[in-house]
């Protein structure tokens, strides 16, 4: 008869860069998942005691609760302004913000296209879930033709409220910007690619690079009023199509790098 | 050190560079972008921080971040610039970081003009943007004045984890006067044990202005309502001359006092016993030396450059005890020192006995009369 | 005592920098001084003009409503400032851009043809210098070594070739003054 060994093999645990609490995010949103990816990326590279983040406004107004880095909060859509704030007076810290996608799309506009356009050398992890979450489910900048909110009941009617804004397309025509690329958290495969992703943004940062952002196809069943399985499909079936995944523009240093 | 011939918007930049100012960040606007142009080769000269943000909603929170992060920062601005930074001047009080702000003020509202005003006197003493806090605001009047409290407000700044505002108007953004520079202060090498670093070998420090649970946010409203309490037992400026035996006081802050000096000084001349009270803290407002003053004086005339916003606590300070007479000039509009002085004439010739005049009201009938005979 | 002086013309003229030298001279003799220019949108060929006040005492207010002096350097500046000019005091006007060659009464007026006399030293844009010079001979305020003294020490750099050229329009608008004083003694 074989014998069984008893020593107990860790295949999980939890990173360092996250805090020991329970978060407030609804059940089935991958807000948890992408802030695992950072905390996981950074204590990867070394990163979690050199870094400030930022948070935006939106579900993620408490992310500086359980990702264990020094935290700052930032009024509604300007993340990308503290973020240059911050770095412009601690070059030697690592800078990043975390935003969704009405406070990145909409009222934040200026903010992260000029940060985009000064090359600033920060990294942007990019929710975009087509919905407002934290204000109960209205209509996005990112929010799909058709697609119904609490702002556009009837579905959002292109030609009253136009279209979805793509993000990562158009940050990757600035000149500034270093690496900038679509992923989503929908399955397994899809989030690995996503940790290698947001590994890449930091290693620009880290390189000087300038600007670095990773959009994540995110899901919101609550206020997409689906279960979260359901939530899951809907990013595969009818965001992908919208969004679709991939490098918008990856600077050769960084396609190099083997992550 | 030697004075030298100094231009206001200048020198206050160069106050800031020596008061230890790491980040400067900032948008052009009439009468104050020779500040920002000053920063954009004297800060890299020194390698510290300079943007010419995309606005001056991004210049604010650009500052909200290097105050987080512990660096004696500011921006300048004029009116306009200055209402799209209320949101992020909000933000910096709730969060309790130190930052200084320059207002070169000019004619509102609106696009209103790039002529000098102290319309923006509510908008800067009374807070502004949303929710309870308490800015300390300083009225320089002079190139000297505005060199030597711009370094008092980085002081300020960071003694209170507060905000100060410096407010001049246009006049003194763009005058040059002979003026000395202090020397060079030392910057700090150690962050303040409030600030973000980055977490190495301590818990991570989350700087925010959210305090979800009302009660939290009641508390943190208590702690900045002493804060205030603190800063007006402990800050008050203002400067005073001929009140020896003054019958009639002038009150005026920044370049409405500076102008009335010299109306003062004519009348004294002529044997009119008047003297001026020129306010330097805004807030805090100098409440106890013009209670003072309304013991002494048979009247107050107060000189603004808007419709009368300091008269208001003014009139809070003299409690009805002496008739309060107002002269401003609106829109832009820098009164003469001749005018003041007819004021000041008209007043000693028939003083006013009725504590409760309407001084306002008044006020606005002269006003009219002057416009109309001008045109 | 307290000097004020408005100079007023076209942009492009130069009235601010003639004002900042005569501050400069003024404060090098130990004078309080201000100087505040009225300040616009229009960069080139709008209306410029800076207010400077000399004084033995601390300045009150750095704008005049009566200036002692005024040098117009154009139509509408002397529209403008004629009648302001204080009792006593002078108006020093660019008769090449200006239409008549009489003032009221109660000041001491000078008309003179600056840009025709710029233009003899080879550079009509010497015109604010040159009445420079020749309101420093009218009045006295200042010594004509002092206002070149204080021409050398701030002229920028990039402009130090034309250091000579203000020299002789500062010298140039003096000696038409003196000429003119001439004339009438006889």
């Amino acid at each position: 008869m074989a014998t069984l060994t008893t020593d107990p093999i860790q295949v999980y645990k939890r990173p360092v860069g996250l805090t020991e609490v329970h978060s407030h995010y609804c059940p089935g949103c991958t807000h948890g998942i992408s802030h695992r990816l950072i905390a996981e990326v950074l204590d990867e590279m070394g990163l979690r005691e050199k870094t400030i983040g930022v948070a935006p406004v939106g579900c993620s107004v408490f992310a500086y609760k359980y990702l264990n880095t020094d935290y700052v909060e930032a009024a509604h859509g300007r993340a990308p302004a503290m973020a240059t704030g911050i770095k412009r007076v601690r070059p030697e810290n690592i800078v990043y913000t975390y935003q969704g996608d009405g406070d990145l799309a909409s009222i934040g506009m200026a903010e992260i296209m000029h940060a985009a356009g000064r090359g600033e050398n920060i990294t942007v992890i990019f929710i975009n879930n087509a919905i407002y979450g934290m204000t109960g489910g209205q209509m996005a900048p990112t929010t799909l033709p058709g697609m119904k909110t609490t702002s556009s009941p009837k579905g959002r009617d292109v030609e009253m409220a136009g279209f979805p804004i793509k993000m990562s397309e158009i940050l990757a025509t600035m000149q500034g910007s270093s690496y900038i690329v679509r992923r989503s958290l929908h399955d397994p495969a899809y989030i690995r690619k996503s940790k290698k992703a947001i590994r890449k943004a930091f290693e620009t940062q880290v390189r000087g690079m300038g600007f670095s952002l990773v959009e994540l196809l995110s899901t919101c069943p609550t206020n997409w009023k689906v279960t979260p399985y359901e939530a899951l499909q809907f990013v595969e079936d009818s965001m992908i199509p919208v969004f679709p995944l991939g490098d918008f523009k990856v600077h050769p240093e960084i396609a190099k790098l083997k992550v | 050190m030697t004075k030298k011939l100094l231009k206001g918007n200048h020198a206050l930049a160069e106050a800031a560079v020596r008061a230890g100012c790491e980040g400067f960040f900032g948008y052009p606007i009439t009468p104050s972008t020779e500040f920002l142009e000053y920063m954009s080769s004297r800060m890299p000269e020194l390698g510290r921080a300079f943007v010419q943000a995309e606005s001056e909603v991004a210049a604010i929170n650009m500052v909200y971040g290097a105050a987080c992060a512990g660096k004696r920062t500011m921006t300048a601005s004029s009116s306009p610039g200055v209402s799209l930074m209320m949101e992020g001047l909000s933000y910096i009080a709730g969060t309790e970081v130190p930052a200084v702000l320059v207002n070169v003020m000019r004619g509102g509202p609106g696009l209103g003009n790039i002529a000098p005003s102290q319309g923006d006197y509510n908008q800067m003493v009374k807070g502004g943007g949303h929710g309870d806090y308490f800015p300390i605001v300083i009225a320089p009047a002079s190139v000297q004045e505005s060199i030597d409290y711009t370094m008092l407000a980085f002081d300020l700044a960071d003694k209170y984890r507060t905000l100060v505002y410096v407010i001049v108007d246009g006049n003194i953004g763009q005058m040059m006067e002979p003026a000395e520079m202090p020397p060079m202060r030392e910057i700090p090498t150690e962050a303040p044990d409030w600030a973000v670093t980055g977490a190495e070998g301590r818990d991570p420090i989350a700087l925010s202005s959210i305090y979800i649970d009302p009660y939290d946010e009641e508390v943190t409203n208590l702690r900045l309502l002493k804060k205030k309490l603190e800063i007006e037992k402990n800050e008050v400026i203002f400067k005073e001359f001929f009140m020896e035996d003054a019958e009639i006081v002038i009150i005026g802050f920044g370049t409405a006092g500076r102008i009335s000096l010299s109306a003062v000084r004519e009348a004294r001349e002529q044997g009119i016993k008047v003297g001026l009270i020129r306010p330097i803290t805004l807030f805090p407002f100098p409440f106890e030396r013009i209670a003072e003053a309304a013991e002494q004086a048979k009247s107050f005339l107060v000189v603004e450059m808007n419709t009368g916003m300091m008269l208001d606590d003014i009139q809070v300070a003299v409690k009805g005890k002496i008739p309060v007479e107002f002269y401003g000039r609106l829109g832009g509009v820098t009164p003469f020192p001749d005018e003041i002085l007819s004021e000041i004439n008209r007043i000693n010739e028939n003083p006013p006995t009725d504590p409760n005049l309407d001084a306002r009201a008044d006020w606005v009938k002269r006003l009219e009369k002057a416009i109309e005979g001008s045109n | 005592m307290e000097t004020s002086i408005i100079i007023s013309g076209f942009g492009g003229q130069g009235t601010l920098f003639a004002g900042q030298v005569i501050t400069y001279a003024a404060m090098a003799a130990g004078k309080e001084v201000t100087w505040i220019p009225s300040y616009g949108p229009e960069m080139r060929g709008g209306t410029a003009n800076c207010t400077v006040v000399i004084s033995d005492n601390r300045i009150g207010s750095p704008l005049v409503l009566n200036p002692t002096i005024v040098i117009a350097m154009n139509q509408p500046s002397l529209e403008k400032y004629e009648s302001l000019v204080a009792e006593g005091g002078y108006l020093i006007a660019n008769k090449s851009l200006i239409e008549k060659d009489f003032s009221r009464s109660g000041i001491n007026s000078y008309f003179i043809p600056a840009n025709e006399l710029a233009a003899e030293i080879g550079n009509m844009k010497m015109s604010s210098m040159l009445l420079t010079g020749a309101m420093v001979e009218i009045t006295g305020i200042l010594s004509l070594d002092q206002i070149k003294t204080a021409l050398e020490n701030n002229l920028p750099a990039r402009h130090k070739k034309t250091l000579p050229m203000n020299f002789q329009a500062i010298d140039k608008g003096a000696e038409y003054i003196k000429e003119l004083a001439a004339e009438k003694a006889k």
